[in-house]
């Protein structure tokens, strides 16, 4: 799959692979993020993976030093500009490095209080799909998931591997705070809340779990890579594992 | 203990240029929103620039000194004074123990940076010093300053102690001693409430209907109340898409533009999330990032389009103003 190269503003280049979300895509963006952890690029300052995407970010200043510094006399570079710069270090850096393998492969169990109050968009996603909402707890609780990405929020999963049956739009207006533990629906993507936020998602359901511990050394309960199942709980379970865990 | 707070203000939070490297990882940078301000705040008193600001929010602190200090404030206009004599931005300060630093109606901007030589002295949590707000992770505790509060100042860089040797020996009896140099005015930006902000094309500038780009371009956009550190709401002309199309979720930056369904911009800013699904239909600029940042509700900003390639020679233009800041204040100091 041929990576393509976009800029996001004055600091960063987007590195796409494809347009579209595959286990493909997403084992290309590993590959790029483990690369980039063992052969860092001058003037890089991180990246970050998502499905089809590796964006990585530069300091301008940085990079222009180390271009002056190195390539000004060899090439006529003059006329680059940092963006192109930085672009061609990254083909180099991709085309030199060899694959090298991901980690081991982890399921993570995550319990789901659906529906009621805690999942008011339950009833909207069922009406698009044209399905009961049992219907959709049974599909968004059967399905076997890989976290693509860690974003948006620390700890959010991104999680792929949703059945199309139960895809929603993200809801017309952002809401301005959508509670810690929210299990939601974006498109063909589901994902869970680590913390209050604001957020388009439709929700479904919510999680007692914490996502986000910001007190441990990997502070994401979860990481890209991770398969995830879901289970239904009752309300009455979810306030005994709120109860349990405080 | 250096400083204490009196009256922390509307929104007083230690900040620094960001926590960058855990963005992977969904931790979001955070960081001050003016980042111009912070780090002339940091070089007028003889700091790395990496040390950490305090970011005042519209209606500024009162903090009485315990010691004496050498501060700077940059930024927006937050009417600082000391026993009832107004203090100057954009230059070295040397204030006596026990005074009282006092901050009134905000005149222009919406956020002032407070430096101190030695930095605010708050941990490292992730390689940065600056608070995460809605995580409680970082700055002073995780959270915005309150009454009682006590900040302490790091030490002193050699610059610093020079400084505050020179100002300290010019005056006993005034309360604080302003430098007679500060920053030229050719390097104060002209914080209004009514900023023109240059904008380069989103990477989705193309999935909006012709109408939505020239209106983009065009029309004035108000700052709406719903605006914080995460993120500005701006209302004017609707802007849509060819056709309904969903992203796939990608990286986000400061300054992204992004438009939601519903058709109003919203402008991602210091805490933004470390990615989104809405298309973005413009990036604001770097070397225009203050001027959108100092803005409040009601203000009106304009778009005007450059291509990167003038982003980008700005921003190195700046980068090198600052550069000769830090070799001036040098020179004068040595």
């Amino acid at each position: 799959m041929e990576a393509t190269f976009q800029p996001l503003g004055d600091q960063a280049v987007v590195v796409q692979f494809g347009t579209t979300m595959s286990l493909e895509a997403y084992q290309q963006v590993r590959r790029v993020a483990l690369i980039l952890d063992r052969h860092p690029i001058p003037g890089m300052v991180e990246y970050i993976p998502a499905y089809t995407t590796i964006t990585i970010f530069y300091n301008p200043q940085a990079l222009y030093d180390w271009n002056q510094k190195h390539t000004a006399r060899e090439r006529a570079e003059e006329s680059d500009t940092l963006y192109q710069v930085m672009c061609n270090l990254i083909r180099e850096q991709l085309k030199q490095a060899t694959v090298v393998s991901a980690g081991e492969e982890r399921t993570v169990e995550i319990p789901v209080c659906y529906g009621g109050e805690l999942g008011p968009d339950l009833s909207d996603v069922a009406a698009l799909n044209q399905i009961t909402e049992q219907e959709v707890i049974n599909i968004h609780a059967g399905g076997d998931y890989l976290v693509y990405m860690i974003g948006f929020a620390p700890g959010f999963p991104y999680i792929g591997g949703m059945s199309e049956r139960i895809a929603a739009p993200r809801r017309k207006s952002p809401r301005l705070s959508i509670p810690a533990g929210s299990v939601g629906i974006a498109g063909k993507q589901t994902g869970i809340y680590p913390m209050e936020t604001p957020g388009g998602w439709q929700i479904i359901g919510r999680t007692p779990l914490r996502l986000f511990r910001p007190e441990d050394d990997t502070p994401s309960l979860l990481q890209a890579g991770d398969r995830v199942r879901f289970y239904p709980i009752s309300m009455e379970e979810y306030r005994a594992f709120e109860e349990g865990s405080s | 203990m250096t400083v204490r707070v009196i009256r922390p203000g509307l929104l007083t939070s230690v900040q620094d240029a960001g926590r960058y490297g855990f963005q992977k990882h969904g931790v979001i940078v955070s960081g001050v929103m003016d980042p111009l301000a912070h780090r002339i705040a940091n070089l007028l008193v003889g700091n790395e620039e990496t040390q950490a600001t305090l970011e005042m929010t519209l209606k500024g602190p009162s903090l009485e000194f315990l010691e004496d200090a050498l501060i700077s404030i940059c930024g927006g206009d937050l009417s600082p004074s000391v026993e009832g004599t107004p203090v100057p931005l954009w230059k070295p300060i040397f204030l006596k123990k026990g005074s009282v630093l006092d901050f009134g109606p905000c005149r222009t901007g919406i956020r002032a940076y407070l430096a101190i030589a030695g930095g605010w002295d708050v941990p490292l949590i992730m390689n940065s010093r600056s608070t995460y707000l809605r995580a409680g992770i970082g700055g002073f505790q995780g959270r915005a300053l309150k009454v009682g509060d006590e900040l302490s100042a790091g030490t002193r860089t050699r610059l610093g102690e020079e400084m505050v040797k020179r100002l300290s020996s010019q005056s006993a009896r005034a309360a604080f001693t302003a430098a007679e140099w500060g920053v030229a005015q050719e390097m104060v930006p002209n914080y209004t409430s009514a900023p023109v902000i240059r904008a380069i094309r989103g990477n989705q500038y193309d999935w909006f209907t012709q109408e939505s780009q020239i209106a983009f371009y065009s029309e004035p956009y108000k700052v709406t109340p719903q605006s914080d550190r995460m993120g500005y709401r701006l209302d004017g002309p609707t802007l849509e898409l060819t056709e309904p199309m969903e992203l796939i979720s990608e990286a986000v930056a400061f300054g992204s533009v992004q438009v939601p369904a519903e058709g109003k911009p919203i402008v991602l800013l210091a805490d933004r999330q470390t990615t989104g699904g809405y298309p973005k239909i413009a990036q604001i600029a770097t070397i225009d990032l203050p001027l959108i940042a100092q803005t409040k509700p009601g203000d009106t900003i304009r778009f005007t389009e450059i291509s990167r390639e003038e982003a980008e020679w700005l921003l190195l233009d700046r980068e090198n103003q600052i550069r000769q800041l830090k070799t001036g204040i040098l020179v004068k100091n040595t």
